[in-house]
């Protein structure tokens, strides 16, 4: 009965954003106040009855109701609560839920701020939300519900979750990536609305801006989530793999970075307003599209869901539907958006264009080596495959030259910035990084291309302070009074930069001066590798709640000094008889150990593959940092203001 | 600004659109690799009989097949008498066993007879990885200079090897 529930709730949930979807357009159009105002509670309303049918899938799970197929498919009485509660999103179904929840909730928080928008713009705004949701809705009840029982013949157990998303990262993982995913779709939203409306001036930008920058901060959180997972978690000691799932979320990031730095442009000089809207919903088709590529099983990858072509088509025709009728809007209504100020081929915003041409050129690389191998078969050219070579051949040096713009834009004023000043202080900066990282590869010996990517990295530190440095001392106030006056934005900025910063020298040196063999070792018996010594002190058998184990113990010291004992498992699910490799795992700050079990051999021997990797820790590091810095810039004071004007 | 320009993402969409729709429910066997025409790619990996981690060195001097399989894919089961016959004709094949549990695959291979010169377990699939495999069974033809000339996806029968032995020179 209260899978039913479930059902009967989002059925109700379609028919709010049906509603939603309709009628304060119509109240739109007919200026009819009445209608606008349903806006608000229809968001509520659908909201609502999403949150209870997740709640009656949650409470299925806990209770191990296997009459409910997914259920079924995607847990066990054996399986730990936590794990139960992370299955809600193990499958497709269930993970289009989350989805359609995370969307709710985005709806239900701009319905809150609703009163800081202009009375006719606020509701035509969440009318857009109500649109995709009744995209999203209607695809999982037509196709994929997650509250399909089956009858009369219930399983007496679950077939389990799938090993590889029993772990802590992914219980945390898929929500965050979507947070992020989901959340352009407000930009997207006010994008539309501003066509529709008209109404695109700079204050549309300023609101545009603190959700953009929330989300992006949670689309960082997620990526770098799912990187750190696969790489300790796959057992590869592989941290991106750009296989078309990771690519799916990471062309959503790149596009939301152009759209985030473009939002500043057009808030403070009122230029790029039609290519700043064109961004707004590039960076929400492209989440679109990755959710499309990940659920057809047009591409295969290593951690693809279960692919189904029906769903497929129901997908398409959903991407059809809304990117195909924003764009048609888009060059109907764009051309009568004209910017109010001139612009600067000196100043701030020239620097700003730059990084969103570079950014867009990124996100393309990746969407065409995403799709190449489907545009080359369709073609008649036959079947191809683009791997790893390719994105780091195209896609390397161009975001380097990106990082090195990066460090001068925050340099550089508005409209015109004089060429002199500028010029003495890139020259400096250069000159100083180049000797400083020539210095540093040379006492480490690393090769040409760390010296070119250290140069670069610490040009963009030195410019990054060097423009703090010269904000706090202007003036007569003392440093400390004007630090603290800097905003929060710009505190968010200087942070994302240096994340950036921190991310490139983790992935430079993780891929020059890292160390990988396997060995075959038997209990007892020693190896040293990379200036440490493992000794393999033996196996022991190890039972989990749902698993039986190989544990390994391996014990690691450095000349004579004992570092830490590693203990990397093999396991043994028994519900989906899967063996899975759990890493032993060391985190440093400079450098990861890294063991896992490989194969039983002869005797008691065992293959192991170690790893010593360097600075690993660095990319995600970078990656936090930059949510964090996305997160200070989304709570700064001046968005949580009223908005200028006579809107109230 | 002239007024087209403004409905050229569109335009840019719609082809996307076509060549989506167009691959929806596609899937045919036959799939070049990127890794025609190159070398195979290094690995180290443990032997069948848990006794020696190879690399490319042991891999046959001659023209071979390579072989991806595991006990838990019907579909190999299937190949697999075609495989043996294959073998007494004289044709070196080299097995990878993916992703698949050891004992299994060794009593697979004792009840079922063993076509393989040579079988590497390839647990993690890591190997399976940079081959650019997406499922068992996978055939690769490797030339006498260890180039990979041939990629074939699915059971191995008499229809499709008449059409790709050549390769094998």
């Amino acid at each position: 009965m209260i899978p039913e529930i479930g059902h009967f709730a989002l059925i109700l949930a379609l028919f709010f954003s049906l509603c939603l979807a309709v009628v304060p357009l119509i109240g739109y159009w007919q200026k009819n106040p009445t209608l606008l105002y349903t806006a608000r509670p229809l968001t509520f309303l659908m909201s609502f009855f999403v949150l209870v049918s997740f709640l009656v899938l949650a409470f299925a799970f806990m209770t191990d109701d296997f009459s409910v197929m997914y259920v079924s498919q995607n847990s066990n009485s054996h399986l730990p609560i936590w794990y139960k509660f992370s299955a809600i999103w193990g499958g497709h179904e269930g993970s289009l839920l989350l989805w359609v929840l995370i969307l709710s909730g985005w709806s239900s928080a701009v319905a809150l701020k609703i009163h800081t928008l202009p009375k006719d713009v606020g509701p035509v705004v969440l009318s857009v939300l109500g649109i995709v949701s009744l995209g999203f809705l209607s695809f999982m009840l037509f196709t994929s519900s997650p509250f399909v029982r089956l009858m009369p013949e219930i399983p007496t157990d679950g077939r389990d979750l799938n090993p590889l998303l029993q772990d802590i990262g992914l219980i945390i993982h898929p929500p965050m990536l979507y947070m992020g995913y989901v959340g352009f779709s407000v930009a997207f939203a006010f994008a539309i609305a501003a066509l529709i409306t008209g109404n695109l001036n700079s204050s549309w930008a300023r609101w545009t801006r603190p959700w953009t920058s929330l989300s992006w901060a949670f689309l960082t959180l997620g990526i770098t989530l799912g990187s750190w997972w696969a790489y300790y978690e796959l057992g590869w000691g592989g941290w991106w793999f750009w296989d078309p799932v990771e690519n799916a979320s990471f062309m959503p990031w790149l596009a939301g970075t152009a759209l985030v730095h473009s939002l500043a442009v057009t808030e403070k000089r009122g230029v790029f307003k039609s290519w700043t809207v064109l961004l707004a919903i590039f960076t929400f088709s492209l989440s679109l599209l990755g959710t499309f590529l990940v659920r057809s099983g047009v591409l295969t990858s290593v951690h693809a869901f279960a692919a189904d072509p029906t769903r497929g088509i129901y997908i398409l025709a959903l991407l059809i539907v809304l990117i195909g009728g924003s764009l048609l809007l888009y060059g109907f209504r764009a051309g009568q958006v004209r910017g109010s100020a001139t612009f600067g081929m000196t100043g701030r915003e020239a620097w700003l264009l730059l990084n969103n041409i570079l950014l867009t050129v990124l996100t393309l690389t990746v969407l065409l080596g995403t799709l190449y191998p489907l545009i080359f078969e369709v073609l008649g050219l036959g079947r191809i495959s683009v791997g790893a070579p390719y994105f780091n051949t195209v896609f390397s040096p161009i975001a380097l030259l990106l990082i090195v713009f990066m460090a001068v834009g925050p340099l550089s004023k508005w409209h015109k910035t004089k060429a002199s000043v500028l010029l003495k202080a890139c020259l400096f900066a250069a000159l100083l990084s180049i000797v400083l990282a020539g210095a540093v590869s040379y006492v480490n010996s690393l090769g040409s291309l760390a010296w070119l990517t250290l140069s670069v990295a610490f040009w963009a530190v030195l410019l990054t302070f060097k423009d703090w440095f010269d904000k706090v001392s202007a003036g007569t106030k003392g440093i400390i009074p004007r630090a603290r006056q800097l905003p929060r934005n710009y505190y968010g900025m200087m942070l994302a930069h240096l994340g950036m910063v921190v991310t490139l020298i983790g992935i430079l040196l993780v891929s020059t001066s890292s160390y990988e063999s396997t060995l075959k070792l038997s209990p007892g018996e020693s190896v040293s590798f990379a200036g440490y010594e493992f000794h393999f002190d033996g196996i022991s058998h190890v039972e989990g709640p749902n698993y039986i184990a190989d544990s390994g113990e391996i014990s690691v010291s450095k000349q004579g000094r004992f570092v830490t004992l590693l203990t990397p498992e093999k396991r043994f699910y028994s519900a989906s008889r899967q063996v899975m490799t759990e890493a032993g795992l060391d985190a440093g700050f400079t450098r990861d150990l890294y063991v896992s079990l490989g194969e039983k051999l002869e005797g008691d021997a065992w293959s192991v593959r170690i790893y010593v990797k360097a600075f690993v820790r660095w990319i995600w590091l970078g990656g936090l940092m930059m949510m964090c810095g996305g997160l200070l810039s989304a709570l700064d004071k001046r968005y949580s203001t009223k908005v200028r004007g006579n809107n109230a | 600004m002239r007024k087209w320009v403004l409905f050229l993402p569109l335009i840019v969409f719609i082809g996307l659109g076509i060549v989506l729709y167009k691959q929806l429910g596609a899937n045919p066997e036959y799939m070049p690799s990127a890794l025609i025409g190159k070398p195979v790619p290094d690995f180290t990996l443990v032997t069948l009989q848990a006794d020696k981690v190879l690399d490319q060195s042991s891999l046959p001097k001659s023209a071979y097949l390579l072989n991806f399989w595991a006990t838990w894919c019907p579909t190999c089961e299937e190949e697999h008498a075609y495989l043996n016959q294959l073998a007494n004709q004289g044709v070196p094949i080299v097995g990878i066993d993916y992703k698949d549990d050891q004992k299994k695959a060794q009593q697979w291979l004792s009840i079922k007879s063993n076509p393989y010169q040579l079988v590497l377990m390839d647990e993690l699939g890591k190997f399976g990885v940079d081959m650019g495999v997406t499922g068992a069974p996978e055939t690769f033809i490797v030339n006498t200079k260890g180039i990979i000339v041939y990629r074939y996806q699915g059971a191995m029968d008499d229809v499709v090897w008449q059409k790709i032995k050549g390769y094998l020179q």
